[in-house]
């Protein structure tokens, strides 16, 4: 019976091309500008890390203004100093623990030709490329020796290693970076945390650093954060020995937790270091530590813009100016066929068979305009990249994937059978024989 | 009129009608608020940055020698740039307005920790940063070049003197009238800053900041391997003068780079991309939006008609006019509008409410429901025409046929 239905919808859809047209259009619009909101929303508050993304914690401690919270109503603030971040390495206390910052260097490829480029460093500890499943194309990272004896060590990703050294394992030769030697450890393959969730800081969608290094050598070579520096006290005189001991805030401190009694065992632990604290003079406010688990902590961080959040909305309801248009055209389409149903339903259909027919007939519809809505919303796609071209991160945010494929089509169709429903229970409703006369 | 005859008649055959209304209703919500944001994003838009957009551009010097002389290599540079044909001033400093990266300091009326200070954005700048940046200085004096020094690597301590913007000065001395040469405030806690001039305008890096139009100049040069020279071009020699100024700063000095070359304008573009690209989206959804249900109306409205095609040929046999049809179609049409558009002004109002409270945008000006129920009668109207002139061709005829 399926099937016969099936060419009923086509043969009522040729029947009268304009109204199904129009019918296919709204929806097909409708699914459009959903679907384009609905996929850039999906990508920015996506999971960058979903098989880990539960045992990922990042720290704050409200190393704070006594008078005044680091943001309101009482929020510790959103980076950790340098006193603590090295205080929780060395306390070790997680399964895994990771302080990062970024930074920036000139690399001198070597040649008296070549030209020096500057790039994108980020300074963090051994844990990081274990804790953050950074996939690897040769080598690894460095080990904990290095970090404890400062050796110049470096992980470059792809694109600097086919720049320096044309793509080739370039594990144990060494790069020249402000002057200095480093050797290379290891590199990173194709890596693209969407957000970029470590650090959020600088730009939640933009691309991993080119090189990685040692923190305890960046610091020593005295490498300012490029990222926000907060302070609520002055820096005393000294130079960077002052600044690394101030109570500015600058840098990111991630531990890996696995399960409720870690995570409770590492708050104790947090809060047994504060008080300790509190005997030397520092945390002034009452306790108030915290660990989030990555989704957490980027929902906390706001990273999807409210213009996107206010476009989400409006086009929902813009499906629901499509959806109320399609509702009258197909009951318009039904009262006009009201002829056609009370013959069927006088020559002994059940209201069962009418119901099948148009639901099958809306379902057509439904699947037709999705098809073109997922077209609509690939050209919605290009046009937003168009609009904020001078953003490379846009690409990566408007992308479909086939999950958001099988949501377009499959919304549709839900809209087109939601929409025929009201229609539907109509053309169940007229009597057999009523409208024969007029015929 | 035949207001009686139409109502009944929508009666007999609501549900129709009533989706019209609602489809009208929903469009005219999202046209209401895309508008308000329409509204107020290109307000902020149009704020001026107070300093010379057109002729400005600037770029970053890296040197990364081990043992640089920064002092000697940015004097020798912003020389070398100032006395470029076609340049008509230049300096080092930290940012420049929009750009989305800076300095922000507290500054407080008393001394001490703990003071209630407000935010200000910092611009580490000589005696050339006011004719640089173009700024119309409205009190007070500039800075004079003994008081430019260079910063000292290991002290936190702060230059006494700065120049800051009226929006600075009133936040700071509300009661003053903008009359606050000559005195002190205090920044880092207990370093004072005695305020020498006030400028009209010069708006903070950061555009979407709450202070963003509390700036201040202040009278330092910076030992800093990182720095950025902002350039000011004679009026029309703003694109010549870019290369040959990237060309002379990377030629001058091989252990630097010279990038991130970038003019004011693409840096106001840049900084509303956001913004523009909101504006532009939502004035295409507001079309699409009128459009779409324009059609809508259009659909409905012929079915209606031929649906009723011997009622209007009984009517017409029995004397009635082909005016009179036609002024039953859109008099038709007009009532469902006004059903729709009554909704749609609570559903606007509702939906501002909670857009309101959730993005924090402002609310909607009260001129804009009226303009959106005009616009709606008019689409109305105008989809309705067509549908309602094929009704007054229907000959009397019809009535006397079966159709």
């Amino acid at each position: 019976m399926f099937r016969y239905y099936l060419k009923l919808g086509m043969l009522s859809i040729r029947k009268n091309p304009v109204l199904s047209a129009l019918m296919v259009a709204a929806i097909a619009i409708g699914i459009g500008a959903c679907m384009t909101m609905v996929t850039i929303h999906y990508v920015m508050s996506g999971d960058p890390i979903p098989q880990k993304s539960k045992q990922l914690f990042y720290v704050q401690l409200d190393s704070w203004d006594p008078n005044e919270a680091a943001d309101e109503p009482d929020e510790p603030p959103d980076q950790v100093t340098y006193l603590d971040a090295t205080a929780l390495l060395e306390a070790g206390k997680a399964r895994r623990q990771v302080v990062s910052y970024r930074s920036g260097r000139i690399i001198q490829p070597p040649g008296a030709e070549a030209r020096p480029f500057d790039v994108d460093v980020r300074s963090t500890s051994a844990d990081f490329f274990a804790m953050f499943d950074v996939p690897f194309l040769y080598g690894s990272g460095w080990d904990h020796t290095a970090d404890a004896q400062q050796e110049q060590v470096v992980v470059i990703n792809r694109d600097t290693n086919d720049r320096l050294f044309g793509g080739e394992n370039s594990v144990g030769n060494r790069i020249t970076m402000n002057g200095d030697t480093y050797r290379v450890a290891g590199v990173i393959d194709e890596w693209l945390p969407t957000p970029k969730f470590y650090d959020v800081t600088t730009g939640a969608f933009n691309d991993p650093e080119a090189v990685f290094m040692p923190f305890s050598v960046s610091i020593a070579k005295e490498m300012p954060g490029h990222g926000n520096t907060n302070c609520w006290k002055p820096i005393p005189d000294g130079g960077w020995e002052s600044f690394l001991n101030s109570e500015c805030v600058w840098m990111q401190f991630w531990v890996e937790l696995h399960g409720d009694n870690e995570q409770r065992d590492y708050l104790a632990f947090l809060d047994s270091y504060v008080n300790s604290q509190k005997e030397l003079g520092r945390f002034a406010r009452p306790l108030n530590n915290r660990i989030s688990d990555v989704m957490r902590y980027l929902e906390a961080e706001e990273i999807v813009d409210d213009s996107v959040r206010i476009m989400l909305v409006l086009a929902i309801l813009f499906l629901v100016v499509c959806l109320l248009n399609t509702i009258g055209l197909l009951l318009a389409k039904v009262m006009r066929r009201s002829g056609d149903i009370s013959l069927r339903r006088a020559l002994g259909a059940p209201r069962g068979a009418i119901f099948t027919q148009y639901i099958v007939e809306a379902g057509l519809i439904g699947f037709t305009g999705g098809l073109f809505g997922l077209l609509l919303t690939w050209f919605g796609l290009q046009g937003i990249r168009g609009l904020y071209a001078d953003l490379q991160f846009v690409d990566k945010l408007a992308q479909l994937d086939w999950l958001m494929v099988l949501a377009a089509i499959a919304l549709a169709i839900l809209s087109a059978l939601g929409a025929s429903l009201y229609p539907t229970w109509r053309a169940c409703g007229i009597h057999p024989a009523s409208q024969l006369k007029t015929l | 009129m035949e207001i009686g005859p139409i109502w009944r008649a929508l009666l007999r055959n609501k549900a129709g009608y009533v989706l019209i209304a609602l489809q009208i209703a929903v469009t005219m919500a999202i046209i209401v608020n895309a508008i308000a944001i329409i509204q107020e994003r290109t307000r902020l838009m149009q704020r001026p940055s107070g300093v010379d957009e057109d002729n400005i551009f600037y770029l970053a010097s890296m040197s990364f020698a081990a043992e640089a002389d920064v002092p000697g290599m940015i004097d020798r540079d912003l020389e070398r740039l100032r006395a470029m044909p076609g340049v008509r001033d230049a300096i080092s400093t930290n940012s420049v307005p929009l750009r989305n990266g800076g300095w922000s300091m507290g500054l407080a009326l008393e001394p001490g920790a703990g003071q209630d200070a407000s935010g200000v954005a910092i611009y580490f700048t000589d005696e050339h940063g006011i004719d640089t940046f173009g700024l119309n200085l409205v009190a007070g004096r500039n800075f004079r070049p003994e008081e430019v020094a260079w910063n000292d690597p290991n002290s936190s301590r702060w230059p006494a003197t700065g120049i800051i913007t009226r929006a600075m000065a009133d936040t700071l001395f509300p009661d003053a009238a903008g009359d606050v040469v000559g005195k002190t405030v205090y920044v880092n806690d207990d370093d004072p800053v005695q305020i020498i001039g006030v400028v009209e305008r010069m708006q903070a890096p950061w555009n979407g900041w709450d202070n963003v139009e509390n700036s201040m100049l202040v009278p330092q040069k910076r030992d800093f391997s990182y720095n950025r020279y902002v350039i000011r071009a004679e009026p029309g020699q703003r694109d010549a003068l870019m290369p040959q100024v990237e060309q002379m700063l990377a030629d001058s000095n091989r252990e630097r780079i010279v990038k991130d070359m970038r003019t004011m304008s693409e840096t106001r573009k840049r900084s509303y991309l956001g913004d523009s690209a909101l504006v532009k989206l939502l004035t295409f959804i507001v079309t699409l939006l009128t459009v779409i249900t324009g059609l809508g109306i259009v659909g409905l409205a012929s079915f209606s008609v031929s649906r009723r095609t011997r009622q209007i040929g009984t009517r017409r046999a029995l004397g009635a006019s082909r005016f009179d049809i036609l002024r039953y179609f859109m008099l038709e049409n007009f009532i469902i509008s006004t059903l729709g558009v009554a909704a749609g002004s609570i559903l606007a109002v509702l939906l501002n409410m909670w857009m309101v409270e959730t993005f924090e945008l402002t609310r909607i000006t009260w001129y804009l429901i009226p303009a959106a129920m005009l616009l709606l009668w008019l689409v109305g109207q105008f989809a309705v025409a067509g549908p309602a002139r094929r009704a007054s061709m229907v000959p009397p005829a019809v009535a006397t046929r079966a159709v």
